[in-house]
């Protein structure tokens, strides 16, 4: 079969909510930046393969956005790791549903 | 472009992302998650952007990958296993999902084949970085510093 | 002296600047306060002196001198100084007796304590007088009128102490104010129609022809408003009732003011506004002088029958006053201008002098006023007696060597000859009777038979008070030698005409009449009074021959023929009654009025504060209220749970991918 665009789409989708599924659907504080980076990744999927389906595919626009996007995702699970050890040592759980002291 | 290869890097691709986000053990999970970036590393090079997909390796497996699985050596208590799954975040999920599938189906223009592109070379890519996006390069630089400053404060023990 | 002329105002100003000064002075600087007193007055009369002997020189001379006050739009008020031969006299003769009655008072009042303050009134009135004399504008005349007023009140009122003052000066004050009210009516209605209050003002003042053109009808009433003006001030009747009680005030007072100058204002205005009254005069009658006749003649008749029945010696004079001034407005009234100036004049010399002498009197006795308590002062006071006789003689009539007897003469002669009625003229002359026989009864009471209670231990008064009598003693009499038909002088300067010397003239048929009269008046007084104060068959001493002999008649003229318990009953009675109205429409109407209000003004608070309790603060609670309940609803939305934040997130994406593919 002929590779279209949308079957890159499609897989690029499924990743996405697999990723949001992961967040939204573990107690674990892990289990969401696994979540968040796997989205990240479908996000990059996304852009490169509009650039290679694009009429005017010498222009690397997509690529440069996904290693940018690559370098961003890295220090933000970098932080965000940061941020689970430290709460790790505060509260001494990773239990997110005990993370509620935002409750308004 | 080999429909074949994309299928079975597909199927890979998806089935571990769902281990990722399914297996009770945290280290089987974290495993499979770097097995989920293998396979969109191959992706990228199935799509002809093969200095992406080298980044994808050294960062996302190099490095992130490497990083959850510190953490969860670090924030490990005697439980190994994560109890407790969330069956809403099930269904927004398969309902985001089916808006996109929806959305992708009902755009008639990106059912386009792929055409014939000149190979991007890392020569090109570096010429545009420092060209065109000399700018945004300087920037994620600084973010990228300030990123490490702000996680090294972020878990330097109190002293005292 | 031309300066003089064109500054007419200095002659007033001086005496009235001086008062001031003299007010400033303490208590103790009594030889000051005389002294600038004294030196106003000479200086009033030297400047007098001077500018009357330029109006020698023309018949009729008239200097005038007008200026503009202030102007108000396109009008302008003008006011101005005249100097005329009515009015030059006036100010000599106001100047020399007030010059004689300050040198008396110096000794009158020397046991006074407020002997500075005295002085002060007195220069004060007498540039109050000096301005009503030389007023060229009615307006102006007006001022010094009301001023003139102002003294007398003070005068009166002299000795603040003494209850019976202070009514006196307050009746004065609010009798002579009923007369300027409508004297002061009168000026409005002249204004308004002829739209200028000047006398003389080069053909376009009032009393000028074009000015009296314009007033047409309305004269005859604007000159009796005018006289109603002067009739208050001049003690005619109705309004007479004041000058009698003003004696309580001291005697020099009686003698400036309420014998030769206050009082002589009245007669002045008419004489000044005359051309008002006798405007369209048919046969040598108009309506206004017809009126002023009449009250004129009734004044002297009534006044002269109450005199008869005083005891106190300053009451008799005062209505002899009250008699000669309704004898002064019948000559006027009549046509005889000249006549009553001349007779106003010569009043005012021995009138003067007759006060001073009962001063005099009084001095001597130590302060008794009751004539049925003297007597036999003759001996004792000798300076008196002969200067009171020389005034006496003057009052009564006697002709040829006194200038009472003069005028009264022309004054007859003028009553005689008027065409409307000879009523006035037969009662002028039982006028004349009257007066012989009431100055001649008091001249017995008081100088002649035993000494009574009161004259034990007279004795004559110091040369600082007997002085001034000689010297107006003296005018009385000198003064006639300008009034004799055998030379008119004084009756041609005043009317304009041109007179020569002839001594024919001087023994006339009328002369003979005069000294009938006067005769028989005195005889009579004689004969009736002979017995005065002593025991006669069943008479008491006390006792009054004519109260013996008429009780009835006698109660009625002493009590003044009641006609201040008349005015007590009816005006006063009314105004009572006015002002309790007014006090009533005060507290209920008006008072209730502002209370209502405010009231009103306090249920619009209770009001305001309600709705501001119940709509404005309810509706602010509830609203918070509401707020707190809508923040409470929405806090519950915020679980703390990232995973419900992120879920949300997820489905508003969602929707929004949605919509922007439905919308295409």
């Amino acid at each position: 079969m002929t590779l279209t665009l949308q079957l890159f789409l499609i897989v690029s989708a499924a990743l996405f909510c697999i990723g949001l599924l992961a967040a939204l659907s573990r107690r674990h504080a892990i289990f969401i930046l696994i979540g968040i980076e796997m989205m990240l990744a479908a996000a990059n999927l996304n852009f490169i393969a509009f650039w290679r389906f694009s009429p005017e595919p010498h222009e690397p626009t997509g690529v440069m956005i996904a290693i940018f996007a690559i370098a961003i995702a890295a220090a933000e699970a970098a932080v965000g790791l940061a941020l689970v050890i430290s709460v790790y040592r505060h509260y001494r759980t990773t239990n997110v549903d005990q993370l509620d002291q935002l409750k308004g | 472009m080999n429909s074949v290869a994309f299928i079975v890097i597909a199927i890979l691709t998806l089935a571990a992302a769902l281990a990722a986000a399914t297996l009770q053990k945290l280290m089987h999970a974290a495993l499979s998650f770097a097995v989920t970036f293998v396979g969109i590393a191959a992706f990228f090079f199935l799509l002809g952007a093969e200095f992406v997909g080298l980044v994808q390796v050294f960062v996302y497996i190099g490095a992130v990958a490497v990083l959850i699985v510190f953490t969860i050596l670090l924030t490990r208590r005697d439980v190994e296993k994560d109890r407790g799954f969330n069956w809403s975040g099930v269904v927004v999920a398969i309902a985001v999902f089916g808006g996109l599938i929806w959305a992708i189906f009902k755009t008639q223009s990106v059912s386009v084949t792929a055409p014939a592109i000149p190979v991007l070379t890392v020569k090109r890519i570096g010429e545009v970085l420092m060209t065109n996006y000399v700018w945004p390069l300087q920037c994620v630089g600084l973010l990228l510093t300030a990123a490490l400053i702000g996680a090294l404060i972020l878990v330097m023990e109190e002293k005292g | 002296m031309s300066w003089l002329i064109t500054n007419l105002w200095l002659i007033p100003a001086v005496p009235l600047a001086l008062s001031l000064v003299i007010l400033s002075l303490a208590k103790s600087r009594r030889k000051s306060a005389a002294a600038l007193a004294i030196i106003g007055q000479v200086i009033a009369l030297a400047f007098a002196i001077f500018v009357f002997l330029p109006t020698l020189q023309t018949p009729g001379f008239r200097a005038v001198q007008n200026f503009t006050w202030f102007s108000f739009g396109e009008h302008a008020l003008r006011i101005g100084w005249l100097l005329d031969p009515l009015a030059a006299p006036m100010m000599m003769m106001i100047a020399l007796v007030g010059l004689c009655i300050f040198i008396f008072s110096v000794g009158y009042m020397a046991d006074d304590n407020n002997f500075t303050r005295f002085f002060a009134y007195l220069s004060f009135f007498s540039g109050a007088m000096l301005g009503v004399v030389i007023a060229n504008s009615l307006l102006l005349l007006f001022i010094f009128w009301e001023l003139v007023g102002l003294a007398s009140y003070l005068l009166i009122g002299f000795w603040i102490e003494r209850p019976s003052a202070a009514a006196a000066a307050r009746k004065a004050f609010i009798t002579t104010r009923i007369g300027d009210m409508g004297f002061f009516l009168g000026i409005l209605w002249l204004y308004h129609n002829s739209g200028t209050l000047l006398f003389y003002d080069e053909g376009h003042g009032c009393l000028e022809s074009a000015g009296l053109a314009m007033l047409g009808a309305t004269a005859t009433f604007i000159a009796l408003l005018i006289f109603f003006g002067a009739a208050g001030k001049s003690g005619q009747f109705p309004l007479h009732v004041w000058l009698p009680d003003a004696m309580e005030g001291p005697t020099p007072v009686s003698a400036l003011i309420h014998a030769a100058t206050m009082v002589a204002a009245g007669v002045f205005l008419v004489a000044r506004v005359y051309p008002l009254f006798s405007l369209g005069a048919i046969n040598g009658a108009t309506p206004s002088l017809t009126v002023v006749v009449w009250i004129g003649v009734t004044t002297a008749l009534m006044a002269a029958l109450i005199a008869i029945a005083q005891a106190d010696i300053k009451r008799v004079l005062a209505y002899s006053t009250v008699s000669q001034l309704g004898l002064m407005m019948v000559s006027l009234g009549v046509g005889g201008v000249a006549a009553g100036i001349m007779h106003l004049l010569a009043h005012g010399f021995f009138k003067a002098l007759l006060f001073l002498g009962a001063g005099s009197v009084i001095h001597g006795c130590r302060g008794e006023q009751d004539i049925r308590k003297m007597g036999g002062l003759r001996r004792l006071m000798p300076v008196t007696f002969l200067t009171y006789a020389i005034g006496m003689m003057a009052l009564s009539g006697v002709p040829l060597f006194f200038s009472g007897g003069w005028t009264k003469e022309e004054i007859l002669h003028a009553a005689a000859h008027w065409p409307k009625s000879h009523v006035p003229y037969y009662l002028a002359l039982a006028g004349v009777i009257l007066t012989a026989i009431y100055m001649t009864r008091q001249i017995i009471y008081v100088f002649f038979d035993n000494r009574r209670a009161g004259s034990l231990h007279a004795h004559e008064s110091p040369r600082v008070m007997t002085m001034p009598l000689i010297v107006l003693a003296l005018c009385a009499i000198f003064f006639s030698a300008v009034l004799t038909p055998a030379w008119p002088w004084l009756h041609g300067y005043l009317a304009g005409e041109r007179v020569y010397f002839e001594i024919s003239r001087l023994i006339q048929p009328t002369l003979f009449v005069s000294l009938g009269l006067v005769g028989a008046g005195v005889g009579l007084g004689v004969w009736m009074y002979r017995k005065a104060g002593m025991q006669d068959r069943d008479r008491a001493p006390e006792t009054d021959p004519l109260e013996y002999a008429q009780p009835a008649l006698f109660r009625f003229l002493e009590n003044k023929m009641w006609l201040d318990e008349f005015y007590d009953r009816t005006v006063i009675a009314f105004a009572t009654m006015c002002a309790r109205v007014s006090d009533w429409m005060d507290r209920q109407v008006w008072d209730g009025l502002v209370r209502a209000l405010g009231n009103l003004g306090q249920v619009f608070g209770i009001f305001t504060t309600g709705v501001d309790e119940r709509g404005i603060n309810a509706g602010v609670d509830e609203t918070t209220a509401g707020t707190r309940g809508l923040g409470r609803l929405m806090s519950a939305a915020h679980s703390g749970q990232i995973q419900t934040y992120l879920g949300v997130a997820a489905i508003g994406m969602l929707v929004l991918l949605l919509f922007y593919a439905w919308l295409g």
